[in-house]
């Protein structure tokens, strides 16, 4: 299958991400800088992690107005899996893509640490190779990942299995009600605050994120 | 024309927390003694200039850019905008 990682000026996980899906069999991953990205002929789309356009007003909220994304719409309308990391997840929430906020954490820090998580769902292009309530370890690196939302839409998140990953113990960020990932109605886009890049081999600490990737492959097949 | 000074505030919503004004309250204004002063919010100021005939077309222009352009993130976010200071 063919993945596309999408660059902005300021991604930094790109090659990090390319690395671990050159690792996977049946994954042809390439690096796309961001307004060259016009090809519908990809299985799948990874925003990557990073800093894109220096966070200027909010982060993500420049590169959601990137000519990439438009291609990252028809792609996720059509079924086809979208995954969101860090900043890549950001830049779906400015994009519309899927809802809520990311504020910025509730300590006023830059938080990056190995996180202990549970799996919510399994029913996502993301999570679909993973037992069901997973407990697993990935690690986070951010400034804004404080997701937020209303009552209503927290309800409805809730109501349509829309909630993906929580911290299962320390809730380092604040965010409500421990989410650290969430996915669109249809669980083919997925945004997620964890790095699972960095979690692909037992070198760097932990596989726990290879299963995320590997769930990509399985959605498509 | 001499373009019109428009101000954007974009501001947490009441709901969202703001963990930079409470720091503020809590550790700055408050520990050194100004006790009446409670509830500080930050917000983000942008200031721009804008070619338009007057104040109130410039801030409809101004508050159309901010709902087109996703200035703000509705579900977190207020904005207020003003013209002419």
């Amino acid at each position: 299958m063919k993945v596309a990682i999408i660059q902005f000026p300021g991604s930094n996980c790109d090659k990090d991400t390319l690395h671990v899906l050159s690792s996977i069999p049946k994954v042809n991953a390439t690096l796309i800088w961001h307004n060259e990205f016009d090809d519908d002929s990809f299985d799948a789309a990874i925003l990557p992690g990073g800093f894109s356009f220096g966070d200027h007003l909010r982060a993500g909220a420049i590169a959601a107005h990137s000519s990439a994304m438009q291609t990252i719409r028809q792609m996720a309308a059509t079924g086809k899996p979208i995954l969101g990391i860090c900043n890549g997840f950001q830049i779906l929430i400015e994009a519309g893509l899927l809802p809520g906020a990311l504020l910025r954490n509730a300590s006023l820090r830059f938080v990056c640490k190995w996180t202990n998580l549970n799996v919510e769902s399994t029913d996502t292009a993301f999570t679909c190779n993973f037992e069901g309530s997973a407990r697993v370890r990935m690690p986070i690196a951010h400034n804004e990942g404080r997701f937020f939302s209303d009552d209503t839409l927290l309800t409805t998140l809730e109501k349509n299995k829309q909630i993906v990953m929580r911290y299962s113990d320390e809730n380092p960020t604040g965010t409500l009600d421990d989410i650290v990932a969430i996915s669109n109605v249809d669980a083919n886009v997925v945004g997620m605050m964890p790095h699972p890049e960095r979690a692909s081999s037992s070198f760097l600490g932990g596989t726990d994120g290879l299963k995320v990737f590997q769930s990509m492959v399985e959605w498509v097949q | 024309m001499k373009p019109i000074l428009v101000e954007i505030i974009i501001s947490n919503k009441p709901q969202a927390r703001d963990p930079e004004g409470e720091t503020i309250t809590r550790d700055l204004i408050h520990k050194e003694g100004y006790d009446t002063i409670r509830n500080v919010r930050t917000s983000k100021l942008l200031t721009m200039e804008v070619d338009a005939e007057n104040e109130e077309k410039a801030c409809d222009l101004t508050v159309k850019m901010c709902n087109d352009l996703r200035l703000y993130n509705p579900v977190a976010h207020t904005f207020s905008v003003r013209a002419g200071r």
